[in-house]
């Protein structure tokens, strides 16, 4: 498959590296350069510098054929608005993002997003350690 | 009319002051509480700091019962969410988002936000228009039609002067609406009309026949 995945940071440097592993071809897009060194040294894909909520940035990235886009990069907002983008104007048929407010990751999982609180997810993986 | 203004800036600000005279009751919603604190003290407690984008932040404004928000805050994909979340959480009729983008309008538009504003736009364009040698000025965008309202200028070097608009071979698109002249002698276009250097003309067309057009009323 083909997967972009917007914001390098240890989570999506991370998939990066696994979903190659699979197999699969990935880009990774950051508008920081400096990102990019989480990357592991013998990454294959693609890393490229952009602001993923530009449309020209998201073609270069190869948005128009990607199977799947995944969304990582720390703002919540940013991340909805590039989803909307992928889900929208590209019609990438798989659209994932990160949002960590609870709130608005309900808000947009009704509204037709695959969102996924780490907020929610990591407090629920606490309670279940302690109620061991 | 009860409105929701998310962002205090330069821009929310005035757009406050404004709406207050004419009379609506207005609400601030605004990150900064430097900003905050000013302008309470200048107009009164109508700023409450806060998440424009958060639900609770809004519940707690009482967007609920809001007519109208406005999202004028610097950053797009916030002001996006903000109308989002209006939206679709507390069900407000209208809401307006400034973008900066110009390209994200049609993503705003797809996404259900009632109005946008690009202050890049308008900026272009009244900078355009002050251009003495452009040829073609943006006067109107009629709303989700796909229309605006172009004003053409023929200069003296036109080799359509002399010519009759029936010999012009006009995109179909486009309509020309008036034909503005020295001393007060305009006129509403006809087949008939002849064109004279120094015609101003404004005429209804697409973005697309824009190009088209110019070339059928002044030449190539």
């Amino acid at each position: 498959m083909k997967v972009v995945i917007m914001g390098c940071g240890r989570v999506g440097a991370q998939l990066a590296a696994q979903l190659e592993s699979d197999g699969h071809t990935v880009t990774v897009l950051d508008n920081n350069a400096y990102s990019f060194r989480r990357l592991p040294p013998d990454f294959s894909g693609t890393a490229l510098l952009g602001n993923g909520l530009d449309e020209e940035a998201l073609k270069k990235a190869g948005i128009e054929e990607a199977d799947a886009f995944f969304v990582l990069t720390q703002g919540d907002n940013r991340n909805v608005m590039a989803a909307q983008i992928a889900k929208h104007i590209f019609n990438v048929p798989r659209v994932i993002c990160r949002i960590y407010d609870p709130l608005r990751q309900e808000l947009y999982q009704t509204l037709g997003l695959e969102a996924i609180s780490p907020t929610t997810i990591f407090a629920q993986i606490l309670r279940e350690k302690l109620e061991g | 009319m009860y409105i929701v203004v998310v962002g205090g800036g330069r821009l929310g600000y005035h757009l406050t002051k404004a709406l207050l005279g004419e009379g609506h009751e207005v609400l601030i919603v605004e990150k900064s509480a430097t900003i905050c604190q000013n302008v309470n003290d200048e107009m009164g407690s109508i700023c409450v700091r806060g998440d424009g984008c958060e639900a609770a932040t809004l519940a707690e404004v009482g967007t609920g019962r809001a007519d109208m928000l406005v999202a004028v805050t610097g950053d797009d994909e916030d002001n996006l969410v903000a109308c989002q979340v209006a939206k679709h959480k507390f069900s407000v009729p209208r809401t307006i988002a400034r973008i900066r983008n110009p390209q994200n309008e049609i993503l705003f538009k797809k996404l259900g936000i009632d109005v946008t504003v690009s202050a890049t736009d308008i900026i272009l364009e009244a900078i355009e228009e002050e251009v003495p040698t452009h040829p073609l000025t943006h006067l109107l965008d009629i709303r989700d039609t796909g229309q605006e309202i172009v004003e053409i200028k023929i200069p003296p070097e036109s080799s359509t002067i002399g010519k009759s608009v029936r010999q012009l071979s006009l995109p179909k698109e486009s309509k020309l609406a008036l034909v503005i002249r020295k001393e007060g002698k305009n006129r509403v276009p006809t087949s008939n009309t002849v064109i004279q250097a120094g015609d101003r003309i404004i005429a209804l067309t697409t973005p697309e026949s824009e190009e088209a057009l110019r070339m059928a009323l002044r030449g190539a």
